[in-house]
């Protein structure tokens, strides 16, 4: 069973005026099929946890660790942990000129699943994902995000979700900039994969509002880089009826 | 003013268009066209034509201080009924499809002892291509090869270089009324070599030209692809790709002179670079004249950088005296591969190996398919992908 166990992690950024901490100290375990909600103002380092995660270069571990199974993740390249069974659903996923969906979908599973998925369930496999999630089907010769709108964007991210099926995914505001509509669908693509069982989940978000469609295990809020509280996903109704004034340093007192 | 306003809708104006009651494509080069290097002062580095070259590294191709001292092998096998050729500097048949426009490419004129002449007859349809291979073999050559089709013949024209050398040599190709020409030139220089070519091309009258220029190797490639029509109704295609790598100096200069009426042109250039100081320099000129009514032209050049420490120069001329044409339009784009887009495909288990391979196949696909020619397109393909494996 895949368990992600995050231990006292410290993150930096490197700025004008020398590095700067934005993660401090993070502890947070989460196991196959459970889903985590990460909720928090911005700027607390909700996504600076996911890219951190995921190895993105530009940030830079000072202490704690994190494991997946046991395996040191932080020691992995960003392309071995993806291997290994880390997904992020990017907020802002980037366009990738001259690659078409159908060839970068490929290549991924292939890479992923350490062979070429045989082409004709490919196929088949790809367009019923994308049946799914009402994608359609001329976006598989479109290339990569090009052109794409927020909300199209989005879905191609949970399309790699379903096609790609890690251990342990993470939404960085899966949610931010979708529509009504959008939202549902997105939010049935994660859930179908969260059914499998076989995924731990962690959703990032500022708002409460994907929590009517996608129903977390465990609420955390995020505070000036760290898990400033945890609960149930009654601990949401409490940020959607109080927002994060209470978790923002000098905000206004209780 | 007027004139600028009958650009056809549609037309892509990205960069600069002049409307010029005189040519500027011409007087922007410091000397008139000659065959002599004696009318060429030697270039300081300044002049329009040779602001991007580093004249230092041409060895004396520019200074008249390169004799001919080495040698290529020249291998050529042409189908039946081609007739092959080694002439004297007499020969009528030189020179026609184009005058030297720069000092190195008239010392090429002026210092090559034989010619080669490559004739296809009237209405032959070759089924195999002719393929011209040079393999230098260090030192300084010179050379000069025409290539002429008769009325309504159709061929294929490869031509190979490889090996060391620094050569000045130019191309004619002089293609007769209805005759169709493809040619695939390939510069897989040692990293060592320098090279120097003016390609001219003389398009008869409803005769289509198409021109594939590959430049992967060498230490200075500088290649003019010219474009003249003889008569109306000609077609000229100009592909070009080159992946410029680390140190090296690619420069394509490309002119177009549409002086006939409804003749059309389309010119697609892309390249990639990677590694500190690799430089690229693409030109591309289009002189529409007074009479050549119902041009068609359009041309584009792409580029691609995969790391820091590349230089792309990339300068789109389009001129237009006459506005009754039916299109005329260019574009120039220069892309990088970011740490994003790497971050992007890696975080999807692709290697960054893997991950270039699959930008730059892309980046390239479309360009390749036009080539037409499956076994040169195979090639083209292998040849990319073993630029990225030599240098991720």
């Amino acid at each position: 069973m895949a368990t992600l166990e995050i231990n006292d992690l410290h993150v930096s950024v490197e700025t004008e005026s020398g590095p700067s901490e934005i993660l401090r100290g993070v502890d947070l375990t989460v196991k196959q099929g459970e889903t985590h909600a990460i909720m928090g103002p911005n700027g607390s380092g909700k996504s600076t946890l996911a890219y951190s995660l995921a190895g993105h270069p530009k940030y830079t571990v000072t202490g704690g660790s994190v494991r997946l199974d046991g395996e040191d993740v932080l020691e992995m390249s960003v392309d071995e942990r993806a291997r290994a069974g880390v997904f992020l659903a990017m907020q802002y996923p980037v366009e990738v000129p001259g690659v078409s969906v159908s060839n970068f979908l490929r290549t991924a599973a292939t890479a992923i699943r350490g062979e070429a998925p045989k082409l004709r369930l490919w196929v088949k496999e790809v367009r019923e994902a994308m049946e799914r999630l009402k994608i359609d089907p001329a976006f598989a010769e479109r290339n990569v995000n090009e052109g794409f709108s927020g909300g199209e964007k989005k879905r191609h991210e949970i399309l790699q979700l379903e096609l790609l099926r890690p251990s342990v995914a993470i939404l960085d505001e899966t949610d931010s900039g979708l529509d009504v509509d959008a939202l549902r669908i997105v939010s049935e693509g994660v859930n179908r994969v969260r059914e499998t069982g076989e995924v731990g989940t962690l959703l990032i978000t500022h708002y409460t509002r994907i929590l009517r469609y996608i129903q977390p295990d465990h609420v955390h809020v995020f505070a000036q880089g760290r898990i400033a509280e945890s609960g149930g996903p009654e601990l949401a109704d409490k940020l959607e009826a109080e927002g994060y004034e209470a978790y923002v340093k000098g905000g206004a007192p209780a | 003013m007027a004139e600028a306003q009958n650009i056809p809708v549609g037309s892509n104006t990205t960069g600069s268009i002049a409307v010029a009651a005189e040519s500027t494509v011409a007087t922007r080069m410091s000397a008139e066209p000659s065959f002599d290097v004696a009318d060429f002062p030697v270039p300081h580095g300044r002049e329009e034509e040779w602001r991007f070259t580093p004249l230092e590294r041409l060895r004396g191709l520019h200074d008249g201080t390169a004799e001919a001292s080495g040698s290529v092998k020249v291998e050529l096998t042409a189908p039946d009924g081609v007739t092959v050729e080694t002439v004297a500097r007499d020969d009528a048949r030189l020179g026609r499809a184009g005058t030297p426009v720069d000092r190195v490419a008239a010392q090429a004129f002026s210092a090559f002892e034989k010619a080669t002449v490559v004739t296809v007859p009237k209405d032959a349809v070759l089924t195999e291509p002719i393929r011209l291979g040079v393999h230098g073999e260090g030192g300084v050559s010179y050379g000069h090869t025409v290539f002429e089709l008769g009325a309504f013949a159709e061929a294929v024209v490869v031509i190979d270089h490889t090996g060391d050398t620094v050569r000045a040599a130019n191309v004619e190709y002089v293609l007769g009324d209805g005759a169709r020409l493809t040619v695939v030139s390939v510069q897989d220089w040692d990293d060592t070599a320098v090279h120097c070519s003016q390609h001219n091309a003389l398009v008869g009258r409803d005769a289509r030209f198409k021109s594939v220029v590959v430049t992967f190797g060498g230490d200075v490639v500088r290649l003019h692809p010219r474009i003249n029509y003889a008569a109306p109704g000609g077609e000229a295609e100009l592909y070009g790709l080159y992946f410029t790598d680390s140190g090296q100096h690619q420069e394509h200069r490309l002119f177009v002179d549409h002086d006939s009426p409804n003749c059309r042109s389309d010119v697609a250039y892309k390249g990639a670079l990677q590694g500190a100081d690799a430089h690229a320099v693409w030109i591309g000129d289009v002189l529409i004249r007074k009479a050549a009514e119902g041009t068609d032209t359009y041309e584009v050049n792409r580029n691609l950088v995969l790391t820091d420490g590349s230089r792309v120069d990339s300068v789109p001329n389009l001129e237009i005296e006459t506005g009754e044409i039916v299109g005329a339009g260019h574009a120039s784009a220069t892309g990088r591969f970011d740490d994003e887009q790497l971050f992007y495909l890696m975080a999807r288990g692709v290697s960054e190996r893997e991950a270039r391979r699959l930008v730059v196949r892309g980046f390239f696909a479309e360009l390749v398919q036009q080539v037409g020619l499956p076994d040169v397109e195979e090639r083209l393909l292998a040849k990319i992908e073993s630029e990225l494996e030599a240098s991720v």
